[in-house]
């Protein structure tokens, strides 16, 4: 190789590179395989739908979405930011559904001069103290979920309840979040196993015990198989249950069927909200898709959408203080309605009850019949210095 | 007292369970000394084909045979075509090739059905309550599920134990050249065996269907527990296999219903039913290490 055609090489690399420079890659790191591969692809789904709209665009502002699968282990996703940071010179991040990933990969995207905005996950120890300037959560902290539901227990006046949850820390903030606005009294609180998908013994107990109602966090399959397992023990004509949107998704009452129905639960986000945005974005995710859009789906298209509006404000920069100015603002219409950023970056937001319901089809699905809280914020606000 | 014996039908129940995928691993693993991790996906294969042929047809008694099927042709499937190339290479060969298989078949899964789970509901027939018990309603289906696990228990005994395919597995498992040298064609009966493993393993899938999800990475969940169940039994030993799963049934629930009342007697309320869900779920592991320190080989070596 002579000096000319390294110069016509670099010449050449130059002129591939100069496009590339004016578009924004985002590095979406989420869950696609094991069991709860389904909620990573309505995320995944979602978000590439709301760049598909635009044209390959967010907020006019070209971009390319690199995804990859974290299958749900925290090394692997650390190891994805890494790669994402180093080698493909990536500075936009989003996708992650679990907290024991986002606890992993938030940290290294941060230290790696990386901006995280997080379409689900919103563990409490990234919420107080260990905020950050370039961490933005569009769903919620994850104890909102679950306060939401004690707070709904509490309104429909439930006073003595037995409690359970997967024993890790998500499981024991749901429990928490629940006690802080429910209340009332407890019975038990049963900690499941992450991998337990037989709950017999469990349902016996609380037969035994005769609670007012029940509160159950198990997001997917796990969820699936409590449900079922509620009806074929008789007990859903009994005692009344309570759960937040993860432990009854839409996917869930779609499969479970009439094991759903009746079941109070609470969500920010439905598919029936009356809002225009919302009502284009299920249109426009059903037609695509075939099948409809869980809170996983619509809470990363919001998180799409307010990336689109920092970079429309931006004219496409990351590099200083104007993105975080941009994003703050939220200045775009999401599809859960009414939504702003508190002090600490995460959402302050309206929270709704809803119920199962069986549709014209035959087909069970969730509709919104109340509002259980309003700009409702999280408690680690006050902790978090900015 | 109610309590008591609704929680050991619960044991049971999940006992039997176990079993019915214990056998499979442990028939395959004693007699043809191979270690199928990719048990698990024939599991789900059961599950998923009953899933799918309910949701066509409307039948669950159409799924039933169905799900059978599809998991032992399957098993036969992977036997001829990768499981025949490993049966002298060193087990660590036979962890990886079947640890790809689990990876195939989940992504084949993902791909080809998609990966939200699927709707398998309990059939109209098994769908009430019986009282066992005066006051206490116990689901018709997991009863059935138990009586099915007891009869696969008597029939793979009869198998073994009174027929000339039993006999020809018992022999081929500790005197494989010499059942050769006889003439019997030594690997269509290990094509058979690992049909069988299959089809016990599709059984447990479509069974179990209704009472948990119908969903990618469901045999994974399961597989764990079923290799505890044949290293308590002792490897290899159907005998063993089904003394094992009742073991580990009966230690995880009664496990799970009474270390928080044992616990609160020295803690207090939420530290008591925190470290008891820690506890249990480790339960099985300790009755398995205990075993093994005291008979290496497991209860029932075969």
């Amino acid at each position: 190789m002579n000096f000319r055609t390294i110069l016509l090489a670099g010449a050449a690399a130059i002129a591939l590179a100069a496009p590339a420079a004016a578009q924004v890659k985002i590095g979406f790191i989420t869950t696609l395989s094991t069991p709860a591969g389904y909620l990573g692809e309505d995320a995944r789904d979602a978000f590439l739908l709301a760049v598909e709209e635009e044209g390959g665009k967010l907020g006019g502002v070209p971009v390319q979405v690199v995804v990859e699968d974290d299958k749900l282990k925290p090394a692997d996703g650390k190891q994805i930011a890494e790669k994402f940071l180093q080698s493909d010179k990536i500075k936009l991040f989003s996708g992650i559904i679990f907290s024991n990933v986002a606890g992993a990969v938030v940290p290294t995207v941060l230290e790696g001069g990386g901006i995280y905005v997080s379409p689900n996950a919103g563990p409490s120890n990234l919420a107080g103290k260990g905020c950050d300037k370039n961490y933005f959560v569009a769903s919620w902290q994850n104890d909102n979920l679950h306060e939401s539901a004690g707070a709904l227990a509490k309104k429909l006046g439930y006073k003595n309840m037995v409690l359970l949850a997967p024993n890790y820390q998500a499981g024991k903030d749901a429990i928490a979040g629940f006690k802080r606005l429910y209340g009332g009294g407890v019975i038990e609180e049963i900690y499941t196993s992450l991998d337990q998908t037989d709950f017999s013994a469990e349902m016996a107990k609380i037969r035994a015990a005769k609670p007012d109602a029940v509160f159950q966090f198990h997001p997917g399959g796990q969820g699936i198989a409590f449900l079922k397992q509620w009806t074929q023990a008789g007990l859903k004509e009994q005692i009344p249950m309570v759960v937040a949107s993860p432990s009854l998704d839409n996917r869930i009452a779609e499969v479970v069927g009439d094991a759903a129905i009746g079941i109070a639960a609470t969500s920010h986000w439905n598919v029936d909200l009356p809002n225009e945005e919302n009502k284009k974005f299920v249109a426009a995710f059903v037609a695509k898709h075939k099948r409809v859009p869980t809170s996983y789906a619509a809470q990363s298209y919001d998180t799409a959408k307010l990336i689109g509006a920092a970079l429309k404000a931006t004219g496409g920069k990351l590099d200083d203080a104007a993105f975080r100015t941009a994003m703050l603002k939220a200045d775009v219409k999401l599809t859960r309605g009414a939504f702003k950023f508190g002090s600490n970056q995460h959402p302050v937001q309206d929270w709704y009850e809803i119920k199962a319901q069986k549709g014209a089809d035959g087909k069970v699905g969730l509709v919104t019949t109340g509002k259980v809280l309003e700009n409702h914020a999280d408690v680690y606000a006050k902790d978090c210095k900015l | 007292m109610q309590l008591l014996i609704e929680q050991i039908l619960n044991g049971l129940q999940l006992g039997l369970t176990l079993f019915l995928l214990a056998a499979g691993l442990t028939l395959v693993f004693g007699i043809m000394g191979v270690i199928n991790l990719a048990h698990g996906s024939l599991y789900m294969a059961g599950a998923y084909a009953a899933a799918m042929v309910a949701a066509q047809s409307g039948s669950f008694w159409l799924a039933l045979p169905a799900g059978l099927l599809f998991a032992a042709l399957l098993g036969v499937v992977i036997e001829l075509l990768i499981i025949r190339r490993l049966y002298h290479r060193d087990h660590l060969y036979q962890v990886l090739a079947t640890f790809g298989l689990i990876l195939f078949f989940n992504g084949f899964v993902a791909f080809a059905v998609g990966r939200p789970p699927l709707l398998m509901d309990v059939p109209k027939a098994l769908s009430g309550f019986v009282e066992l018990i005066p006051g206490v309603p116990y689901p018709t289906y997991r009863l059935a599920v138990m009586l099915t696990g007891l009869a696969v228990a008597g029939l793979l005994w009869f198998i073994i134990v009174r027929t000339r395919l039993g006999m020809l597995i018992r022999a081929g498992s500790t005197h494989r050249d010499m059942v050769s040298a006889l003439g019997v064609d030594i690997a269509l009966l290990y094509t058979l065996v690992f049909g069988l493993g299959a089809l016990l393993a599709g059984l447990a899938g479509l069974m179990i269907g209704p009472i948990r999800s119908v969903q990618i990475g469901m045999g994974e969940q399961v597989l764990i527990m079923t290799f505890v169940v044949i290293v308590v039994g002792g490897i290899g030993s159907i005998r063993g296999a089904f003394a094992g799963a009742l073991l580990i049934g009966m230690v995880d629930t009664l496990g799970r219903a009474y270390a928080p009342t044992l616990l609160k007697l020295y803690l207090t309320g939420s530290l008591a039913d925190g470290m008891a869900g820690a506890l249990s779920s480790v339960l099985i592991y300790v009755v398995m290490a205990a075993v093994l320190v005291f008979k290496p080989r497991g209860l029932f070596p075969a």
